[in-house]
């Protein structure tokens, strides 16, 4: 007979159970004092009796060192601790809970009955605070709603089938209501086109094909407002991406680049048999809903979008944004998390799911700014490794539509038309199914499994790969068959879920999936490898010449759609660009006698402050390729530039990931998007990179806001010259355009326009690598590049409170030649350590290299050939292409670096950072030690 | 030659870089899916040693290592039994130490709980030699990566004497980092086979991934990382049999 069974399973006494500290940290965060214990509990529907159920209990879920448990039969109780509230939290209906999914198999595996199990937990808690009070601490803290439940109330399945949506004759009014309703995101003339094309061919459309228009021409899939005509300064630009990015590559024409802008990620060479594939993604707007699945499957994702194209990802980074930690609770608009939730929640997402794949996390950054309160920023990126020869796209008429990974849920539906929108207070209830779980364990199996198929013969046993990313199947099926036509089944994709609808299969976002074309005689030797490593495969449906995409729902067609229509019906955006006002009022202010407490406050800037905490969180050691860490130094605990990793057992060549993003700088567009990339390529060569591709990630405010736009074609021109200049192509982008968010009072926040670039650059020999940590007593410090006045945007300027200020440039010429002669310096052994100058100008760059070698220094600021009169310009301003840099034989460094500005600004020595002004001595005088720890305190969490 | 089984199921994923360090120190190497053993499709008879490599086998749910270890008692309780009776050594690294403990295979009422610090860590640890075993042969301190959130050993006082009575505590922390009862690192089982260790002697097997090896003299770089001896200790034991 089938029964419900409740398990509780809970520490013994004496137990130290670190999660019940975490919750009670949590809940005093928010003014709340509780006793707590904590209950993993399972909930079993099954033909099972009470003796099987204990069987259960005790061989396969507890740990009989440390847990016991308790059964009840039909109900949760607990007896034996007298709370005064229970709060049991469960995932909802259809979201992915890949615990009770492992249960259930593992239950079934011992030969008995069972149907589902639900995983969950409960807390008890010892508390007289009133329940309306901790409801809200409870929804704020610890649970998601947009995921999970705390009742076993369950969600009523819809039971509709397939609908025509009438719009044949409908006014304008009307069709953007119908937009509005169905979360389309299309606007009036895309809207009037369809309904011309349904009128032409005279019916109206099912909402499957609606669906299908709607995700294929979204911000998200198909970059309208980059590749749409923007009239700017009285000129008409064609496309952005066209006329600046893709350009630039072009035009550099580099033989290494392999693929680039049409696949899933960008892939360039990286020796003669194996290649490197590179992407960076997005993923803003599902983490400020929830931070923990939305950053997990943005690095899910991007992971996917590296196996898209066949290669194994080797390297994860990540690059987070948020607002100012040191909100208070109460200034917090309607709808909007925590910063410190939503960091704390990203890190958990990232680390999950790079940790769980065995992906290493060695690379990424976190920024803040006030203006990403209501609009956090995730920047999830992955490199992967592929030999050349495994790189196929060939796909023909006949072949199989296989659908691997994963099964198909609610989960994430309407995600990329969710991108394409403004943020709102009311986002969290609307969207709520546009939330994606990850489920890493899933991803590692489809990963190995697709290895396998990849390497099983000479030649993959695909002919085409793809990511289920944004979108879902329609996005990637429909690019996948775009120029031939496809027939898909709806019925043949598995579901977690049997209530879904045709159109919520097809544009489910759900994740760990992946779709492959498959030759009809591969596809028994396809089944073989994926059932020997647990992963499910499913033939969906077949491609076709038709050029047209046709559904099936059980026998009945639910989509015909022309792919012509599909893929170049959409109207073409044209949108007006105003100039962005840039506003750099110069500031002056006095030196004052000791700079020692503006270091300090520097320092601990959480800009600057050691993100330790972070750092070992994340498995950066995992596939033991990690040369170069991101902590180094003799304690290793101080900030690296970048990693290098050495992919390949039988060669030493390597290669250096590295970043640069300068939001402060955003009030100049132009010159914050020159500093983005001069800081991802001087950071690079710091490590011995060579030979650099990059990576431009857009995150801006609504593009049909002139101004945006204008900042926008500005830093696009700056990224063409810049790339020219530096003779580093793009390869691979994204944007993400309306990072806007809308509060309950009407006020909008638009973030800082933020350009992150990443860049990849090669390592000959990784045996040459450096380190930025000072390595020996008596080397001499060089400062190379020169110093102007700029502190606008600056963590001085920052700790100040001052807003104004000249923000720094890039001469693009200079920069390429002390580019040039850093890279060949590094490679004669002319350097022994070496670090990029960036966030906290000089000084900060100075103190993080004593870290690294637990040495002092004593620096003189007059050493320095400059015209800038004041010691806080020096020590503070962020210019950029700078680098310092320890040399043992000055004259040959000196005789190497000929024609480019370099000062001798002091010697390695003793304990302390002693810096000499330009008239008053010891402005800063410090010990290492002090300012160490201060450093490491912000994060210490 | 000696051959060695890496064995690997979903959600494992230190499975390269074993295989590497068993190939350096001199094995052949077989990766094989822990299906293929149930299914009979390998015979764990033909190999010489059994490695269980690192991970998140399974993603860890329930409990770190618990469902692997209900497989390997529930379906190949034999086969690894007949294994250790034949003298022949196993090798359960990280989630591998895990999966050991919880199946029993290491003969003691142990567990490896979530660490004290609540969090993952990823970090390098100096660790002592407690006991000699067939493992460590030379090896006084190793200097090795630990990269686990759920490391920390626990078992009862009683427990934790016989251990040391029985000389069974390999490897000790010097710095305790997740709260280990007794600083353990590492255990043997009660026939000195079957070792299981919480930090990764595979990821330190050239000095080029040593945190600062930048800072190390050229003759030091040329030699070989220090976690490699576990695995030349292994593939001795082997030749032995």
């Amino acid at each position: 007979m089938n029964k419900s069974w409740y398990i509780s399973i809970f520490p013994k006494i004496g137990i130290n159970e670190p999660l019940m500290q975490d919750i009670k940290t949590n809940l005093n965060d928010f003014g709340i004092e509780a006793e707590i214990f904590t209950i993993q509990n399972y909930m079993i529907h099954g033909a099972l009796n009470e003796e099987q159920v204990a069987e259960i209990c005790r061989n396969l879920l507890i740990d009989h060192v440390s847990h016991q448990y308790l059964i009840n039969e039909n109900n949760f109780t607990f007896p034996n601790w007298k709370q005064a509230y229970t709060i049991t939290i469960r995932y909802k209906q259809g979201v992915m809970d890949a615990t009770g999914l492992s249960v259930k198999q593992m239950i079934q595996s011992i030969g008995l009955k069972v149907y589902e199990v639900k995983s969950g937990t409960s807390i008890l808690l010892k508390t007289d605070i009133e329940k309306d009070k901790l409801a809200k601490a409870i929804k704020n803290f610890l649970v998601n709603d947009l995921i999970e439940d705390f009742s076993i109330t369950e969600e009523k399945p819809k039971k509709t089938h397939t609908t025509l949506i009438p719009l044949s004759d409908i006014d304008s009014d009307a069709l953007m209501q119908l937009s509005k309703d169905h979360m389309l995101s299309l606007n009036v003339e895309e809207m009037k086109k369809i309904q011309h094309h349904y009128q032409k061919i005279g019916r109206e459309p099912y909402d499957v094909e609606l669906e299908t228009i709607a995700q294929t021409w979204s911000e998200h899939c198909i970059h309208k407002t980059f590749s749409g005509t923007i009239l700017y300064q009285g000129k008409e630009i064609q496309s952005l991406l066209k006329s600046f990015i893709m350009k630039a590559t072009q035009q550099i024409e580099a033989d290494w680049c392999i693929s680039v802008f049409t696949d899933n990620a960008g892939i360039i060479k990286f020796d003669d048999r194996y290649g490197l594939a590179v992407k960076v993604e997005t993923h803003n707007h599902p983490t400020a809903l929830d931070p923990y699945g939305g950053a997990g499957t943005g690095s899910g994702g991007v992971f996917r979008d590296v196996m898209g194209v066949g290669a194994k990802p080797i390297l994860s980074t990540d690059n987070l944004f948020f607002g100012s930690l040191d909100i208070s609770l109460d200034k917090l608009p309607r709808g909007v998390m925590h910063p410190k939730r939503l960091l704390k929640g990203s890190v958990s997402g990232i680390r999950d799911y790079g940790n769980k794949m065995g992906i290493p996390t060695a690379n990424g950054s976190i920024g803040f700014h006030k203006d990403y309160l209501g609009n956090p920023l995730v920047y999830a990126g992955c490199v992967g490794i592929l030999p050349l020869k495994k790189y196929v796209r060939n796909h023909q008429t006949g072949d199989l539509v296989v659908l691997v990974g994963g099964k198909t849920g609610r989960d994430g539906i309407h995600g990329v038309t969710f991108a394409s929108g403004t943020l709102t207070y009311e986002s969290e209830v609307i969207a709520s199914s546009a939330v994606q779980i990850g489920n890493p364990l899933e991803q590692k199996r489809v990963l190995d499994a697709l290895l396998k198929a990849r390497d099983h013969e000479a030649e993959p046993l695909y002919s085409a790969i793809t990511d289920c990313g944004g979108g879902g199947l329609s996005s990637a099926i429909g690019e996948m068959g775009k120029d031939l036509g496809v027939e898909v089944n709806l019925e043949k994709v598995p579901l977690k879920y049997d209530e879904l609808l045709p159109w919520e299969i097809w544009i489910s976002e759900s994740q760990e999936r992946m779709l492959l074309a498959v030759p009809p005689k591969n596809i028994e030797k396809m089944k073989e490898i994926f059932e020997l490593d647990n992963s499910d495969l499913s033939v969906i449906g077949q491609f076709t010449d038709s050029k047209t995409l046709v559904l099936t729902y059980y026998d009945e067609i639910v989509c015909n759609l022309s792919m012509e229509f599909l893929h170049k019906g959409i109207p073409k955006v044209h949108r007006n660009a105003t100039e962005y006002p840039c506003i750099e009022k110069t500031i002056n202010l006095e030196d004052i006698e000791s700079y020692n407490k503006d270091l300090r406050l520097i320092l601990a800037h959480p800009m600057v402050a050691s993100k330790a905490w972070i750092i070992r969180q994340y498995d950066h050691e995992v596939q033991a390729n990690t040369i170069t860490k991101p902590l180094q130094g003799e304690m290793f605990d101080a900030h690296g530039d970048s990693c290098v990793i050495k992919p390949l057992t039988d060669s030493w060549q390597g290669f250096v990931t590295s970043n640069g993003f300068n939001p402060s700088y955003s009030r100049n567009p132009r010159k914050m998007a020159l500093s983005s990339i001069d800081e991802a390529i001087r950071n690079n060569i710091c490590s011995g990179g060579r030979r650099f591709a990059i990576l431009d990630n857009f995150s801006w405010g609504n593009p049909e806001d002139g101004k945006n736009l204008g900042a926008l074609v500005e830093a696009c021109q700056a990224c063409y010259e810049a790339a020219i200049a530096f003779k580093t192509p793009f390869i691979s982008g994204k944007d993400s355009l309306y990072n806007d968010f809308k509060s309950d009072d009407g006020e909008i926040i638009t973030i800082p326009h933020t350009l992150l670039i990443t860049s990849v650059g090669i390592v000959p020999d990784i045996r040459k690598s450096i380190t930025t940590d000072f390595m020996s007593e008596e080397s001499h410090i060089y400062l190379v590049g020169e110093t102007y006045q700029e502190l606008g945007g600056s963590v001085f300027y920052d700790i100040r409170n001052i807003q104004d200020g000249e923000i720094p440039d890039v001469d693009l010429a200079k920069a390429k030649l002390i580019f040039d002669k850093m890279i060949q310096a590094i490679d004669q052994d002319l350097i022994l350590s070496c670090h990029d100058c960036s966030d906290g100008g000089l000084a900060v760059t100075i103190a993080e290299m004593c870290f690294g070698g637990n040495l002092g220094v004593t620096i003189d600021l007059n050493k320095i050939i400059t015209s800038l009169d004041k010691d806080y310009k020096i020590l503070f301003s962020e210019s950029n292409s700078r680098f310092v840099v320890e040399v043992k034989d000055c004259k040959a460094f000196e005789t190497w670096m000929d024609g480019v500005p370099i000062h001798n600004i002091g010697k390695i020595t003793g304990d302390k950072i002693i810096i000499n002004g330009l008239v008053n001595k010891n402005i800063i005088n410090e010990r290492i030690s002090d300012l160490k720890e201060i450093w490491k305190k912000t994060f210490d969490w | 030659m000696v051959t060695s089984l890496v064995l690997r199921v979903d959600g494992t994923n230190c499975e390269q870089e074993t295989v590497s360090a068993l190939k350096l120190a001199g094995s052949k190497v077989d990766l094989v899916h822990i299906n293929e053993l149930i299914r009979r499709m390998v015979s764990l008879e033909d190999y010489q040693a059994l490695i269980i490599p690192g991970g998140f086998s399974f993603g860890d749910h329930i409990a770190a290592g618990k469902i692997i270890a209900n497989y390997m008692k529930l379906k190949l309780k034999k086969d690894i039994s007949n294994f250790i009776d034949a003298n022949k050594p196993i090798l359960g690294i990280c989630n591998g130490f895990q999966a050991l403990l919880k199946s029993g295979f290491l003969d003691i009422d142990a567990t490896l709980l979530a660490n004290n610090t609540g969090l993952f860590i990823d970090n390098w640890i100096n660790l002592k030699k407690e006991a000699d075993s067939i493992f460590t042969n030379g090896i006084q301190t190793l200097f090795i990566p630990i990269n686990h959130g759920e490391g920390r050993f626990f078992a009862d006082d009683i427990i934790l004497r016989k251990l040391e009575e029985e000389q069974r505590i390999i490897f000790k922390y010097i710095d305790n980092p997740n709260g280990s009862s007794e600083d353990i690192a590492g255990i043997i089982n009660e026939t000195g086979n079957v070792m299981g260790l919480m930090p990764h002697p595979e990821k330190f097997v050239n000095y080029y991934t040593h945190p600062y090896w930048t800072r190390l003299p050229q003759e030091t770089r040329e030699k070989e990382g220090e976690g490699l001896a576990i695995f030349k200790n292994l593939v001795k034991a082997c030749e032995k049999l």
